[in-house]
């Protein structure tokens, strides 16, 4: 990782302090183009007015692998579950938890969840499918 | 527009060498393109090179002037990095120049020293080509990007790991004769099925190896070629490039590649040709869906379909489109800072009649070789045809 002092990262880091508290939320530009902070200029159409919105409740998983071999971040936490969910106006890569990995498929409704590396104890952005 | 000649050629043996160097391994490539070519050191103006993980390999920056020196040339030198298309952009750079007229000779090429790593290290090192804060730390590896479009292309349309092993069979049966690739030996379709997962639905055969290698290219101008009288009978005749956003969640769509599609649709047009006169093609399969992609993305198969076309004979060394003759990055191994001169290189061959699975395509006079950066957010196309 890279991350590997004590310093933030301003803007991913906020992030993931309202995603902990359930306050999470995207950019979106006066177009209704959505995209993931740090930003200032929106990248579908060159915006600098852009507005924290807040996320749906949930998103829908529309693509997702089991990964068995692990960057050295994510050794101990291997098999896990990684999807690509959409929450409307942006979609977020994030880890599945909560459930076995072989259960993850396309169209399972999940909400953030942040959780932990069982690895380096940095946060991990994941999803918890809200029926289990 | 004027052509760009190929010169010379040259390739280290792609594989596992964890000891040497980087300068090493990119002096004997471009030794060997030196002595393909015939031109001296001293006519080179520049040189441009491509790398990708050097500062997390080999604790290296600023390689320009390194691999300069390593070929003995004394010459300006800069390096490109865009990932594994980091000699693509190589390439294409240095084809713009010697258009514009204000070069007549220029060393291109690249290198990658990976083994050293280990296979952590390896999987650290690339993953770094995605979004460090929205993909990487949520655990992605570049197998799991790679993963997750092919997950995304069987839900949307069809296929299975079976026709995906078709691809890897086919590469490791291409790389057979290439004495350059790392695996020469011929694998079944039941050791792709049964191999350990790296990303489900990829397992380790759907995976090129790590490697390691270099390549070089001595590239020329048309008229440096006549004047000298270079057996150079290939020319790069088109050169393309497209971009997307980084990270994959951002794309518009999972299982495509439009920055491939925009990198191609340029490089035929500046080369004057449709995909329907492509005979042979090299692409960057450094996972089997990749080539699938590559495929769709070239306008070689129609979306959708590329899934099939090594499982049913379209793409095999006798079937009506060879791909990845050189065995791919699959077989052939990818040093990923290397490779997208080395399809350069494998293709000016298979064209110029000197590559061991040249009597595959002993009539084909145009070539594509597709190089992709990240989970294609980066993608460089080049046309190469036999113009004397």
């Amino acid at each position: 990782m890279s991350d590997t002092d004590e310093v933030a990262d301003a803007g991913f880091d906020d992030w993931l302090d309202a995603a902990e508290t359930g306050d999470a939320y995207c950019l979106e530009c006066a177009n209704g183009h959505g995209s993931l902070p740090p930003r200032r200029v929106c990248p579908d159409c060159g915006s600098t007015d852009l507005e924290e919105v807040d996320l749906p409740e949930t998103g829908e998983i529309e693509t997702f692998t089991i990964t068995h071999v692990p960057t050295p971040a994510f050794e101990e936490d291997a098999p896990y579950a990684t999807a690509i969910a959409n929450f409307g106006p942006v979609r977020i890569t994030g880890q599945v938890v909560g459930v076995d990995p072989e259960t993850v498929e396309t169209g399972l409704e999940v909400a953030l969840a942040v959780t932990v590396s069982e690895t380096t104890g940095e946060r991990v952005i994941g999803f918890q499918p809200v029926s289990a | 527009m004027a052509n760009v000649r190929v010169a010379g050629t040259g390739l280290t043996a792609f594989g596992a060498s964890p000891e040497r160097t980087g300068r090493d391994l990119f002096a004997e490539a471009s030794i060997a393109a030196f002595e393909d070519s015939g031109v001296p050191r001293d006519d080179v103006e520049a040189v441009f090179y491509g790398n990708f993980m050097g500062e997390l390999a080999e604790h290296q920056g600023h390689q320009g002037p390194l691999m300069a020196e390593a070929a003995g040339v004394q010459a300006p030198a800069t390096r490109f990095e865009s990932a594994c298309a980091s000699s693509g952009a190589a390439v294409r750079e240095a084809v713009k120049r010697i258009r514009t007229g204000e070069n007549d000779v220029l060393l291109v090429g690249g290198a990658e020293r990976m083994t050293n790593l280990g296979t952590a290290g390896a999987t650290e090192a690339l993953a770094i080509a995605a979004d460090d804060l929205w993909e990487v730390r949520a655990g992605t590896t570049f197998p799991g990007a790679y993963a997750l479009m092919a997950q995304a292309y069987f839900d949307v349309f069809g296929g299975d790991q079976e026709d995906l092993a078709h691809i890897a069979v086919k590469n490791h049966e291409n790389a057979l004769p290439n004495e350059k690739a790392q695996y020469q030996r011929a694998i079944e379709v039941s050791d792709v099925l049964e191999a350990p997962p790296v990303s489900e639905p990829l397992g380790l055969y759907d995976a090129c190896p790590i490697s390691d290698g270099a390549s070089a290219l001595v590239l020329t101008s048309e008229d440096y070629a006549a004047d000298y009288g270079l057996e150079a009978p290939v020319a790069i005749t088109g050169t393309g490039q497209g971009g997307d956003r980084m990270a994959l969640h951002d794309r518009e769509h999972l299982a495509r590649s439009p920055a491939a599609r925009e990198a191609g649709e340029e490089a035929y047009a500046d080369a004057g040709i449709d995909a329907g006169d492509i005979d042979v093609a090299e692409v960057h399969d450094c996972f089997t869906i990749a080539e699938v992609l590559a495929l769709e993305a070239l306008d070689l198969e129609p979306i959708g379909e590329g899934i099939s076309a090594a499982r049913d004979g379209r793409t095999t060394a006798d079937g009506e489109l060879p791909v990845n003759l050189s065995g791919g990055l699959k077989a052939k191994g990818h040093p990923v800072g290397a490779t997208g001169a080395s399809q350069v290189a494998e293709m000016a061959m298979l064209l110029a009649g000197t590559h061991p699975n040249s009597d595959h395509v002993a009539d084909a006079t145009t070539g594509v070789t597709h190089n992709a950066g990240g989970t294609v957010a980066s993608a460089m196309v080049h046309v190469l045809e036999v113009v004397a």
